[in-house]
């Protein structure tokens, strides 16, 4: 069978696509990049992304958009760049994804769209997330966004939290003609897009950039109102007058490892150390007025596997720290990080310590961290995760001498919303209980989704779960059926 | 923007501003705060709420000078705006009829114990209230306390007004006395929060201290206003700010306060230099 349809616009068999090479992403050199805040990735060129998207097969039944979160028709997008349609290109992404500029870059492709790709089970899958971001890039530089014009349905949602799911419902509902009205606790609007993700992952900028976008669209956006303390859910539905509220406020209170030492100076949960980083830039300090440790010459562990794990040591090592270790209790394969983030980090010098776990803090004597008593591990049977459960080795113990320790092992619910809201449904942990289909949570008019509803996960599950519930608002809203 | 309806020095260093904040002033209740930044490079800070009009949908709020944003806050006036201001933040006091509650405040601290003390009042508590200051220009909102109190007690440091001495003092010549407590509440300092602790613990007194570590977000987010209560790590801005003294941890609190003290320094030296030089400029134009 010949997986190129009729109408394809790429004249190379498919025997011939398989022999381009994957289009290399060209980057800043690795030891340039470890002491800057600029993006790591530069950017496909027009010819570079028009020779990757030769690559793809165009499957019949392609399976990317199967396991794109979104569900973005990828194949027409793709042979949109073929023929030099960027624009089109970005409209087709824009009909299932608000912020295709961030997904491009945060999205982990490799367990989605790129891991089901049919060229990978011969040569390296097509470079879809790198496409994505060229062609959002392009549409942006040419400052043609298409305001599209629709007709108000009278009916007004109120969206809490400015995150990826958040703005994802906020771009789907304004688009049914929807008035949609957005708050954010925090002064800047973007949620873990701004407070969590570094600068060299994901340009402030383009964040900006696709909000002000929603803005032309219509969407509302209110900073510095904490959902359950300014406002309850209860009076933006009764006194307000919305008619539904989505709640997305996103992943919540920093998890510390309970062991002794943790309170002393300069251990940090990852949420703060990239907060000051990133929403208060303390690395501009004394410019910006946030403080931040000096962390010239200093030796700095981040505990824990992830992408903000790994977003917070290369910040360190951004900000001058000598030494960087990942300290993760788990094997390589086991990291739930992105690989190219993994891939990037090894490049600028951070040392993996795999298999190992702090088990103390040790102090200096006067309450500063000092060194941290480490203890490495071995594999054992799978645990509730399904990955293989660590366990210490005995009389392995060893110190590791820091000055910094930063933890990064998820996350509990942040309990605002819920405990103000009376009759919302929780689950063990804490947690919104909401439909894994309609979103819809116990309330009558109330939904919610992203990592109040999962747990900490990642961008691209919550603007998936964003999308859910903005087509089941609307048909709520349409149908004033619950 | 948040603007300044109202801005009034109430002693040296010690500033009241009434801000326009409507939606803050219909939820606040006694015990909570908010955190503003002043301007585009400003920092967050945790500031005491004092009182809230809902009617005319505004806040006080009481600042006193320590670093630069405090100082850069304070230079502000009526009719300027701050940037950001977010809140109510924490859990309210829990306000009940106790009996008789004895309120402390310390220093600018006095400002949040007011709105507690006046609310303990309304509660139907007999409310003995003691204000401690380092001298007579630095007691704030005496007839404030004095109109919510059924007695109200003062103490300075150098004895430049009322008592000399401190507020533990004052309440342990109320134990000595025999008065029945039942509850403590105490705001301010660190110092003073821990010594008001030692001085009930002894006593068995039920005693809630309002806790100020350092903070960014304020919705439990960042984690950066750990204490340490119990042996346990709790997040002061959802779990507090108001904690039972006996299981607090105090050192800690007081050494986390510290981490920055290096890079605060050099912050208010610079921001003082360039007023310096703003001066100077000023002065030649002349």
């Amino acid at each position: 069978m010949n997986p190129a349809s009729s109408r394809s616009k790429n004249t190379l068999a498919p025997r011939d696509r398989m022999k381009v090479p994957r289009q290399f992403m060209p980057e800043q050199p690795a030891e340039e990049r470890a002491h800057n805040f600029k993006e790591v990735n530069l950017g496909y060129s027009s010819e570079l992304a028009q020779q990757e998207a030769l690559r793809c097969l165009e499957c019949a039944k392609p399976t990317c958009t199967d396991n794109c979160p979104v569900g973005i028709d990828v194949k027409e997008f793709v042979q949109r760049i073929v023929i030099g349609d960027f624009l089109g290109a970005a409209a087709k992404i824009r009909e299932a994804n608000v912020l295709p500029a961030v997904t491009g870059r945060v999205c982990p492709q490799e367990d989605q769209c790129e891991g089901k790709c049919l060229l990978s089970k011969k040569v390296k899958p097509l470079g879809i997330g790198y496409l994505e971001r060229f062609v959002a890039d392009y549409e942006q530089r040419m400052g043609t966004h298409i305001v599209p014009k629709v007709q108000s349905s009278g009916k007004r949602v109120a969206v809490v939290g400015s995150g990826p799911s958040g703005l994802t419902v906020a771009g789907d509902l304004i688009q049914k003609g929807h008035k949609v009205r957005v708050f954010e606790a925090l002064h800047e609007i973007g949620g873990v897009l701004v407070y969590g993700i570094p600068e060299f992952r994901l340009p402030k900028q383009i964040v900006r950039e696709q909000i002000d976008y929603m803005r032309q669209m219509g969407v509302e956006f209110e900073t510095d109102v904490v959902v359950g303390r300014t406002v309850t859910i209860d009076e933006l539905l009764e006194e307000e007058g919305y008619d539904a509220v989505y709640i997305g406020t996103g992943a919540g209170l920093p998890q510390f490892m309970d062991i002794s030492g943790e309170h002393l100076n300069r251990v940090y949960s990852a949420n703060e150390f990239l907060t000051r980083i990133n929403l208060m830039k303390a690395y501009e300090f004394p410019a910006y007025d946030e403080p931040m440790l000096d962390l010239h010459g200093k030796h700095v562990a981040v505990i824990g596997g992830g992408n903000t794990a790994l977003d917070a040591i290369r910040s360190a090592l951004r900000l001058g720290a000598e030494k960087a270790y990942v300290i993760y209790r788990r094997s390589d394969a086991e990291m739930p990080a992105r690989a190219e983030e993994v891939h990037h980090a090894r490049q600028e010098g951070i040392d993996f310590q795999m298999l190992t776990a702090p088990v103390e803090f040790l102090s200096d004597g006067k309450g500063w961290l000092q060194a941290a008593k480490c203890v490495r591990m071995e594999l054992g049977e799978p645990d509730a995760s399904g990955r293989r459960r660590p366990v210490p080795k005995a009389g392995s113990e060893f110190e590791l001498p820091l000055s910094v320790a930063i933890i990064a092992i998820g996350t509990t619910a942040n309990p605002i919303v819920q405990s103000t809201t009376p009759g919302l449904d929780t689950n063990k942990r804490g947690y919104i209980q909401a439909s894994e289909t309609t979103q819809r949570t116990s309330r009558e008019g109330v939904f919610a989704g992203g990592d109040i509803v999962t747990g900490a996960a990642t961008v691209i599950l919550a603007m998936g779960a964003g999308r859910r519930a903005a087509s089941s608002i609307h048909e709520y809203l349409t149908s004033g059926k619950w | 923007m948040f603007k300044i309806i109202h801005a009034q020095f109430l002693a040296p260093g010690i500033k009241r501003f009434v801000i326009e904040a409507p939606r803050i002033a219909r939820k606040q209740k006694p015990g909570q705060f908010v955190i503003l930044r002043v301007y585009e490079e400003g920092e967050r800070i945790p500031v005491t709420i004092e009182n809230s009009d809902s009617e005319k949908g505004t806040i006080n709020i009481v600042v006193q000078s320590a670093g630069k944003t405090t100082t850069l806050l304070n230079s502000l006036q009526t009719g300027d705006s701050i940037l950001d201001v977010v809140g109510p933040l924490g859990k309210p006091s829990e306000i009940a009829n106790y009996g008789t509650v004895v309120v402390v405040g310390g220093g600018v601290g006095t400002a949040m114990a007011y709105p507690t003390a006046a609310a303990m009042k309304r509660a139907g508590n007999r409310v003995l209230s003691i204000v401690g200051a380092r001298n007579k220009e630095l007691v704030i909102l005496e007839k404030e306390m004095r109109a919510v109190s059924d007695a109200l007690m003062i103490t300075t440091d150098d004895g430049s007004y009322a008592d000399k001495g401190f507020v533990t003092d004052k309440l342990r010549q109320l134990i000595e006395n025999g008065t029945r407590i039942d509850l403590v509440v105490a705001i301010g300092p660190i110092v003073m929060m821990r010594a008001v602790s030692e001085v009930t613990r002894k006593e068995n007194i039920h005693t809630v201290v309002s806790l100020n570590p350092i903070m960014i977000d304020g919705t439990g987010m960042c984690g950066g206003c750990r204490v340490l209560i119990d042996g346990k790590s709790e997040f002061a801005c959802v779990d507090g700010p108001e904690f039972d003294a006996h299981k607090v941890n105090f050192e800690v609190l007081v050494q986390r306060n510290s981490i920055y003290r290096v890079a605060e320094q050099k912050s208010m030296e610079e921001y003082k230099h360039s007023l310096d030089h703003a001066c100077a400029v000023e002065g030649e134009k002349r």
